[in-house]
């Protein structure tokens, strides 16, 4: 018996999950027209490797990441890419993003596959990638990759990993359907998982509302190493953090995750995708969603190809449209309400709810908060929801963040119970989105700022060495004029120094005897490169020569090399030297060259 | 086709302010029943006056300040603190003395700080100290004779008479001080023994007292089984109560002793339904243990070592003004943190 642990707060919502329980998983079939979005998951959006028009095999991939995290998207049938273009996709926002449209061309033809029986025999970094190749993510949340979260920070040993089979959202059954029917690819990608990160325990988390599920699964893990945790009933035991909390007493440090604590957790639909990845070779091309709610004749759980619009799903299971006044993709408790009924099943899809307004009715006008404290009661966090909920709506964003805002998991808890109806989520995810932006903006203001600084600083450094250079220059002038003086007083004191017109002819005399001298010098200097001044052209001489050198060298110990004949070491050193020859003769006409340019510069100056 | 487009949650389940109010009302109602027949008619007419007068000043109120009349009436937060006024004010109060603290709790004290869930005072409270306050001798000595169901005690038209009229010298005859303050100013003089001849004892802790106690109490059980409130805010009151009294109060012959402490008075109907309101007490668990707890401490201070002879208003009023310190410092640990985040945020904190 797993030993359990308890997490606070926690509620008991209407789980509503025996409708799409009833009958076994359908397959949904191929519908008319596939929309696979280019953005499936948290990370980079991959790009179409497929034009407009490219026939495609069932399994062909038809999207790839290529830089950043993510994952391929691959065609779920075979036919025509139709269209790459803007489409609606599920998303909170109700926003467009891209897509690629394939048109099914009804012979659902497979491209060849290569299974692998013999995981084991295999390289680990091997079976990651067909992992990746295969397109699988996390089928439970953000969709984050899986071969990347296969792979915890080299000093982080998993040493449990989780499966979770909680599935604590009212009305979802599609992991439970999964551990019903499919119990022993479940086991089966476990143990893929478990092979690759080695941890000392595998658990099975299953809350005890799904005994079917629990019975198919404790058949499945009979004779393994593997623990089946029967846990209480209760939202939101499946949330990452309290179902690690209930099966190891655990908590994952805030801002951290849960390989800091040495635990993995992986979704049920994951291990399924894993298994067929390396047994069948198949790409993550559908997945089980439950189609719900009481707008549907037919409730149930569907294998739907990704890409299936919601629409053909909804029609399968008998949807009356009329009734329809809420559609929910995911869980009534953290779900979002879809605008149109066009949106395509994507890798994260696993409920649709098709309500009537008396199955979820609006809620009623919000009250003020009398403080009751209901919502801390119930937060699994140990949050103080109320706080935050004044922080939030007086923007005292500094003291929400504080009170922990962004450990919040949005299970939605406090606005479950709240009797003043009052959507604390929404505030709390206003909030963080505020805090968000302000950071962004604090980081381009920062960025800015430095940028600021560096130029003025540079600025101020070469007005500086300007400043420095005109004082050296003052200097010099100074000092000849103090030796002008000095020889001027000399010839005076020499001479009649009584006389101080002659004296003064004298000086005008010398000094311009002495700029003649100069201009003559100057003008030597220009015209007789020779001498003092280094030979360029001599100079370059040498390097090229010196080059041409080094590249016969090193041709011959190419060669030598290729052959592997026996003097490779005498010929290394002999491209050694003439290397140093090269950089040689470089330097001196580096030199050369330098000393040239100062000197043309001392003669502008002058 | 156009669907309602709502963020998560999408279900709810939550028991409406209205309705836990209503809830607050109903357990009260054996306590009610119990002073009907053990203090006659004086409760059920406060009740009732307080309730009309409550409804009739908020709905004035919130006309004034343009807000929704009928969506905040229909709340019944109005309602119970009139409600909590009528219980716990003297049978023969006058009429017009229950107005104005009817009127000063909700006009005043909840209202003009900005309506449901502004206020930082218990508005009942605040209405009970300010004519405590102000009219002490109607306060004190309008508290009607226990028991006095049995032995001819005056009846609805009787009561309500004395209540409207303002000849109150006319109920002398039934009217005393309470318990508390009966053994509070005897004490000084006499043993316990002969203090607790007095008839208002009775045989037991406090004729009658004891019996409306034990029934609030029992509405105050049903509360916490309800999960309306919690248990931490009761317990702690009753537990710093009475381990004062037990530290204090071991010679009955100087203080009053335990069980009348506990029984007579206000204690019960303070523990579960007024120390209890949610918008002025502590928020956290641990923040309610220490708000709780301060209150049954003052209680015991006042009662022993002040001028009055029950200290619930006060006591509450006290600790309300500690709340937002309380609060600032008793934040629960958030999962994943090492330490609860305690005080205020600032700039050189991470």
């Amino acid at each position: 018996m797993t030993q359990l642990w308890n997490f606070s707060g926690g509620v008991h919502p209407a789980e509503n999950k025996h409708q799409s329980t009833a009958r076994p998983v359908r397959v949904a079939g191929i519908p008319d027209l596939l929309v696979l979005p280019l953005q499936q998951h948290i990370g980079e959006p991959a790009e179409a490797v497929v034009n407009r028009g490219d026939r495609v095999l069932k399994g062909q991939k038809i999207a790839d990441v290529t830089m950043g995290m993510g994952v391929p998207i691959h065609a779920p049938t075979s036919g025509i890419i139709e269209n790459i273009a803007d489409l609606p996709v599920p998303h909170p926002s109700g926003m467009n993003d891209r897509c690629i449209t394939l048109k099914p061309d009804g012979e659902d033809q497979w491209l060849p596959l290569s299974p692998i029986s013999d995981y084991r025999g295999m390289e680990r970094d091997e079976v990651l990638r067909i992992i990746r190749e295969a397109g699988v993510c996390g089928l439970g949340g953000a969709g984050f990759p899986t071969d990347i979260k296969l792979r915890p920070p080299r000093d982080r040993k998993v040493s449990t990993l989780i499966l979770n089979g909680a599935e604590c959202e009212p009305y979802i059954t599609a992991d439970d359907m999964t551990m019903r029917e499919q119990a022993d690819e479940v086991v089966a990608g476990l143990k893929i998982m478990a092979w690759i990160l080695r941890p000392e325990r595998c658990v099975i988390g299953v809350e005890d509302n799904k005994p079917e599920a629990v019975d198919a699964m404790r058949k499945a893990t009979e004779g393994t190493q593997i623990e089946l945790a029967v846990i209480p009933t209760k939202y939101p035991s499946g949330g990452e953090k309290q179902l690690i909390e209930i099966l190891t007493g655990m908590e994952v440090p805030s801002g951290g995750i849960p390989a800091d604590i040495g635990v993995m957790c992986q979704n049920i639909g994951t291990a399924v995708a894993v298994a067929r990845a390396v047994f069948e070779g198949k790409p993550l091309i559908s997945r089980i969603v439950t189609i719900t709610g009481e707008a549907v004749r037919e409730p149930g759980n569907f294998e739907a190809l990704i890409g299936t619009p919601v629409e053909y799903l909804l029609e399968q299971a008998g949807l009356e449209a009329e009734r329809v006044s809420r559609l929910v993709m995911g869980g009534p408790m953290m779900g979002y309400t879809l605008h149109t009924t066009a949106v395509p099943v994507i890798k994260t899809s696993n409920c649709v709810i098709a309500a009537t307004a008396v199955e979820l009715p609006a809620p009623p006008p919000e009250q003020p908060c009398i403080r009751c404290g209901e919502c801390a009661e119930v937060c699994p966090m140990g949050l103080l929801p109320q706080q935050l909920f004044w922080h939030s709506k007086a923007s005292e964003f500094e003291k929400a963040e504080h009170l922990n805002l962004f450990d919040c998991i949005e299970c939605g808890a406090c606005s479950y119970v709240c009797p003043s109806s009052i959507p604390l989520v929404q505030y709390y995810r206003y909030a963080k989105g505020e805090i968000r932006i302000q950071k962004a903006e604090q980081l381009k203001a920062d960025r800015a700022r430095e940028r600021f600084e560096a130029r003025q600083a540079r600025l101020e450094r070469e007005q500086q060495e300007k400043e420095q250079r005109r004082k050296e220059r003052a200097k010099a002038a100074a000092e000849a004029q103090a030796k002008k003086q000095a020889e001027a007083q000399n010839a005076s004191a020499e001479g009649e120094a009584t006389d101080e017109r002659a004296a003064k002819a004298a000086l005008v005399q010398q000094a311009l005897a002495r700029k003649k001298a100069k201009a003559d010098t100057a003008k030597t200097d220009a015209d007789v490169p020779a001498g003092e001044t280094p030979d360029i052209p001599d100079l370059e001489k040498q390097l090229a020569h010196a080059q041409s050198k080094l590249a016969t060298m090193q041709g011959m110990l190419d060669d030598a090399k290729a052959q592997q004949a026996d003097n490779v070491d005498k010929l290394e050193r002999a491209v050694a030297k003439n290397h140093d020859r090269v950089k040689r003769a470089e330097n001196a006409l580096a030199d050369a060259r330098k000393q040239l340019a100062n000197q043309t510069e001392s003669q502008s100056t002058d | 086709m156009a669907f309602v487009q709502q963020s998560s949650p999408h279900a709810h389940n939550a028991r409406p302010t209205s309705r836990v109010m209503l809830w607050v009302i109903i357990a009260a109602l054996p306590g009610l029943l119990a002073q009907t027949l053990f203090f006659g008619w004086g409760n059920l007419i406060n009740v009732i006056w307080c309730i009309a007068v409550a409804l009739a000043s908020e709905a004035a109120i919130l006309a004034l300040r343009n807000k929704p009349v009928a969506f905040f009436l229909k709340d019944n937060t109005a309602a119970v603190t009139g409600l909590l006024l009528g219980l716990s004010l003297p049978q023969f109060l006058p009429l017009w003395v229950s107005a104005i603290a009817v009127i000063s709790a909700i006009v005043v004290a909840k209202q003009l700080y900005g309506g449901l869930g502004s206020n930082p005072f218990n508005p009942a409270m605040v209405g009970y100290a300010l004519v405590l306050i102000s009219f002490p001798v109607a306060m004190t000595t309008n508290w009607a004779e226990p028991a006095m169901l049995w032995k001819g005690a005056p009846g609805f038209g009787e009561t309500l008479g004395t209540i409207i009229s303002a000849k109150q010298t006319a109920v002398d005859g039934w009217t005393m001080a309470t318990p508390l303050d009966e053994y509070k100013h005897k004490i000084a003089t006499h043993t316990a023994e002969e203090v607790l001849r007095h008839p208002t004892f009775g045989t037991g802790v406090a004729r009658g007292w004891e019996w409306v106690n034990a029934a609030f109490l029992a509405g105050g059980l049903l509360l916490v089984v309800l999960r309306i409130i919690t248990w931490h805010i009761p317990v702690a009151f009753l537990a710093g109560l009475t381990i004062m009294s037990l530290a204090f109060g071991n010679n009955a012959d100087q203080y009053a002793p335990v069980t009348l402490h506990l029984l007579a008075g206000g204690t019960m109907l303070g523990a579960f339904f007024i120390a209890t309101d949610p918008v002025s007490a502590a928020t956290s668990h641990q923040g309610k243990l220490i708000y709780g707890a301060g209150i049954g401490i003052l209680i015991y201070l006042i009662r022993t070592w002040g001028n009055y002879p029950d200290a619930v208003a006060f006591s509450v009023l006290l600790m309300n003004f500690a709340v937002p310190f309380i609060d600032h410092y008793t934040p629960p640990r958030t999962y994943g943190h090492h330490k609860p985040r305690r005080g205020l945020a600032s700039r050189d904190q991470g």
